[in-house]
């Protein structure tokens, strides 16, 4: 889930939603000195990256901070988006909004996004704005003055981001129970947004303290994707975030880890408002940072080849042939620090049940794990990522967050650019393995969306 | 992490909400730019016309399209035949059928979409330069040569429908449906564009050959090309895809319509958070106050977090988590909607605050400094949100296009906003926000009386 300051307009978290956030930029087709990747260290332990793009004149400026939901204290839920928000407040050097009427005088655009794992804020801009930028980017690291009148407000404002994306939406509701019930240890159970009784009690002294904790240029990362040549961006930034104090070491980020999952579970969530019923299934899986070589990379297949598109064996089997289905797919969600989800879905139409589709979903994770998938459809679904990630260098926005999501989990830049080959290197043999190892039916969590009883058809 | 909702529908099965772009086509509101894009205009041997902005450094090709007409042409009773067409395109086309297509067009590389609006049909596809021979036979099929079978249709309706199904008891859907009735009456924009199950029972596979013929020709057809192909490629591309349709539409005209406004619709829900929509006049995209309109329009609400109704709602009070005014501008109509989801104990407080906000800038207008940073704004803009990959530029060009604002607008825009004066943002302020709007409100009672 990703939480923004705003509702989105661009790109930046559909970016993430696609299930691309692996992806590289070194291929063969193009001249390597058009898209190398710089990146170097501060001194003060920021990292840098430079990701070159001179199609146009705009440049994408991006701090992201190695903080999210899940590092947040028992009870103080919520805090990691909360403090975001805040972060749109004054500083001692420059009173609220002036960053804002920065950004809007040159027509740019800004946003921030909250994850599990991380926090961002960004502006695109033209090159000639970028040091200003960094500028005021860099002095909200440190200078925020966070007082009781600004923070009243802003709590009622994300209690209303609450009611808008969760409370109103029954499936948005179920989801956050479904992964409370999946997750039993780890804090990923805990939603983005934080729950609702906690957030109604987050205050400056939380605040303070998160941000005391956590925001210092040895726990963020600066990503400058577009016009602009990595010398400038290094000079830019030494004047800049360079002089921002190295805040205290902070300890690895080891969190409670899911322990053996033995039973099945199930949560169900009926609604007035909901006319056709759905379901989804989830596991407990491995993410790129937690699993052993070359699991991740399978897993990613395998959800590719298994429920990523209309040509998935989900999409052409239940909703093309059986027609049993109106949707159907599957999702791995890989950029995670620790253990993350593997899921299906689906709903029926016509005159089909649930249970039949549910059942049907059930048959092509059997005959997966039993016969394993064909080499042509393995082909295929690298083919897929390797074009995606063509595609995915027409959008600059789309390569910074491919690198920030990466280096905020854990990755380094190699291993964005040995991705492909990775890939490349997945055989069927194990597209089945991990199938076999990570989709027990008997240990699964499924979500069911149902129509209130009471109402018919 | 877990989503029910991230699902696969290939057709729009009325997902909508009760935000701003809801029953509207969002125009991108004033759009100007940079002249770092060079747009070349290729006309083609059988004369079909497309702007080309020649690029080598990413080794793909955008093609973005459209055709004029959009859900407005569908037959009274077969409302949503347009946008069932929209998800048969890949579904089978000249000798290969839905599988061999599908099959084709994933091992080509490429990715092929086409979508529907109130006004047009649009299409796109973008495919890596290297495999563009397979990729625009491919398109060329699909434009030219869809072929319509009877199972894919069923398959497609069916979806469709169960989209339908589900968001029967979706309040904000059925709201939505009930508002565009209240303000457009009997006029083709208060119809749905996905159809209703009586409606699309009635589709054939005659029903969309001819809705194709009629709405995929080159008299209204609009195209533009961003990526690594020259003009005289593309020349040949444009022939292949496009020349062989016919040469005039047979579209039904379309009256103009104008919103129903001075009217108050309250739909009681028990919802934990209200919905309020406010439709003001607008401004067409041809009137000579269109540029005065946008910029006070942005002033009021369309600043990401700088407009005067950000201010007020959000970050003064916390009574919302979003807020915004956006111009609508059709193909057949305007307005001005301003739109906000709010507590319900307090939207009676938040209406009086819209309205004393829209009061406020249609007596007042805005100060010279507001319009300075609007007009900043605009200018920049441009660039960051329109030109930023081969896709939104082509799809900017082909909005550039449909617009009638010719291959040098990119140029002119600057001067153009450049030229309005604060009294022309005043009169178009008084001019659209001194009417009573048509208001509605989707929730349980109102706490209090408005004060608005």
């Amino acid at each position: 889930m990703i939480l923004g300051f705003l509702r989105a307009k661009g790109s930046l978290p559909a970016a993430l939603a696609l299930g691309l956030a692996w992806a590289a930029p070194a291929l063969a087709e193009v001249p390597p000195s058009d898209w190398t990747v710089t990146s170097f260290t501060l001194d003060n332990g920021m990292q840098v990256v430079v990701i070159p793009d001179h199609r146009a004149p705009i440049v994408t400026h991006m701090v992201w901070y190695k903080v999210g939901s899940a590092d947040e204290m028992p009870g103080k839920s919520g805090i990691a988006h909360f403090f975001e928000h805040l972060m749109f407040k004054g500083t001692a050097n420059h009173k609220a909004g002036e960053f804002g009427q920065k950004v809007a005088e040159i027509g740019g655009s800004e946003n921030a996004f909250t994850t599990y794992d991380y926090t961002a804020y960004h502006q695109t801009v033209t090159p000639a704005a970028l040091e200003t930028m960094m500028s005021f980017e860099a002095d909200r690291m440190r200078n925020l003055v966070l007082t009781d009148a600004v923070i009243g407000p802003e709590r009622d404002v994300i209690l209303e981001e609450r009611r808008a994306r969760v409370e109103t939406n029954p499936g948005a509701l179920l989801n956050e129970e479904v992964d409370a019930t999946l997750f039993q240890n780890e804090p990923y159970r805990i939603p983005v947004i934080g729950w609702m009784h906690e957030i109604e009690k987050l205050n400056r002294v939380d605040a303070t303290a998160f941000y005391n904790q956590y925001y210092a240029p040895n726990n963020a990362i600066l990503i400058v994707a577009g016009d602009v040549e990595p010398d400038t961006v290094k000079a830019l930034a030494e004047k800049t975030y360079g002089k921002v104090a190295r805040g205290p070491d902070l300890p690895p980020r080891i969190r409670p880890k899911e322990p053996e999952h033995n039973t099945k579970r199930t949560v169900e969530l009926t609604d007035e408002r909901v006319s056709i019923p759905s379901f989804s299934k989830a596991w407990v899986v491995p993410s790129y940072q937690t699993a052993k070589a070359g699991e991740a990379e399978a897993l990613d297949l395998l959800s590719e080849i298994l429920g990523g598109g209309n040509r998935s064996r989900l999409y052409q089997g239940l909703v093309v042939k059986d027609g049993i289905a109106s949707s159907a797919g599957a999702m791995f969600e890989g950029t995670m620090v620790d253990d993350t989800s593997f899921t299906v879905y689906g709903a029926p139409r016509g005159e089909a049940g649930l249970e039949q589709v549910e059942a049907a979903v059930d048959v092509e994770i059997r005959r997966i794990i039993n016969d394993g998938v064909t080499a042509d459809e393995l082909d295929k679904a690298k083919d897929r990522f390797v074009r995606a990630m063509i595609f995915a260098r027409d959008n600059q926005s789309s390569m910074a967050n491919i690198y920030g999501s990466t280096l905020a989990t854990g990755g380094t830049v190699e291993d964005i650019e040995k991705w492909p080959e990775r890939v490349q290197a997945v055989t069927v043999d194990q597209i089945k393995a991990v199938a076999a190892k990570y989709l027990n039916p008997d240990h699964s969590v499924a979500g069911y969306l149902l129509p209130s009883k009471t109402v018919e058809k | 992490m877990t989503t029910l909702t991230a699902m696969r529908f290939r057709v729009l099965v009325s997902a909508m909400t009760l935000t701003l772009a809801l029953m509207f086509l969002v125009l991108p509101a004033v759009v100007a730019a940079r002249a770092e894009v060079r747009i070349q205009e290729v006309k083609s041997d059988k004369g079909i016309t497309a702007w080309l902005v020649e690029d080598y450094s990413v080794p793909i090709i955008a093609i973005k399209f459209r055709f004029d007409g959009g859900s407005t042409q569908d037959p009274l009773g077969k409302e949503g035949l347009g946008n069932l067409m929209t998800g048969l395109f890949d579904e089978g086309a000249g000798d290969l059928d839905s599988e061999a297509f599908q099959t084709k067009l994933d091992e080509a590389g490429a990715e092929m979409g086409f979508s529907e609006s109130k006004d047009a049909v649009g299409g796109g596809m973008r495919m890596l330069a290297d495999r563009q021979d397979e990729a625009f036979d491919l398109l060329e099929l699909a434009v030219e040569k869809p072929r319509f079978d009877q199972a894919p249709i069923d398959r497609m309706r069916s979806q469709i429908i169960s989209g339908i199904v589900a968001n029967a008891r979706d309040p904000e859907t059925q709201a939505s449906r009930k508002w565009a009735e209240a303000i457009y009456s009997s006029h083709p924009y208060a119809r749905p564009d996905t159809g209703t199950e009586a409606s699309l029972a009635t589709v054939t596979a005659e029903d969309l050959r001819a809705f194709h013929k009629a709405n995929f020709t080159r008299e209204n057809l609009h195209v533009a090309v961003v990526g690594a192909i020259d003009a005289e490629t593309l020349k040949k591309r444009l022939d292949e895809v496009f020349g062989d349709l016919p040469e005039k539409a047979q579209l039904r005209p379309v009256e103009r319509a104008e919103p129903k406004l001075g009217q108050t619709m309250h739909i009681e829900y028990p919802l934990p958070q209200t919905s309020l929509q406010l439709v003001y006049p607008g401004v067409s995209r041809e009137a000579p106050d269109f540029l005065a309109a946008a910029l006070m329009d942005h002033i009021l609400g369309g600043g990401t977090f700088s407009s005067r109704l950000f201010d007020e709602v959000r970050e003064k009070r916390g009574l919302a988590y979003s807020v915004s005014s956006a111009l609508i501008d059709q193909a057949h109509s305007a307005s001005l909607v301003i739109g906000t989801a709010t507590r319900s104990d307090r939207s009676a407080e938040t209406l009086g605050v819209i309205r004393d906000v829209v009061r406020k800038m249609a007596e007042e207008g805005p100060t010279e400094a507001e319009l300075d940073a609007a007009k900043k704004y605009m200018i920049g803009a441009y660039a960051i949100n329109n030109l930023d990959s081969s896709g939104a530029i082509a799809g900017t060009l082909v909005d550039l296009q449909t617009d009638k604002l010719g291959i040098d607008y990119i140029q002119r825009r600057v001067d153009l906003i450049n030229a309005v004066k604060l009294d022309d943002v005043k009169a178009a302020a008084r001019k659209l926000l001194s009417v009573e709007p048509a208001i509605m409100i989707l929730g349980p009672k109102l706490a209090e009386a408005t004060k608005g």
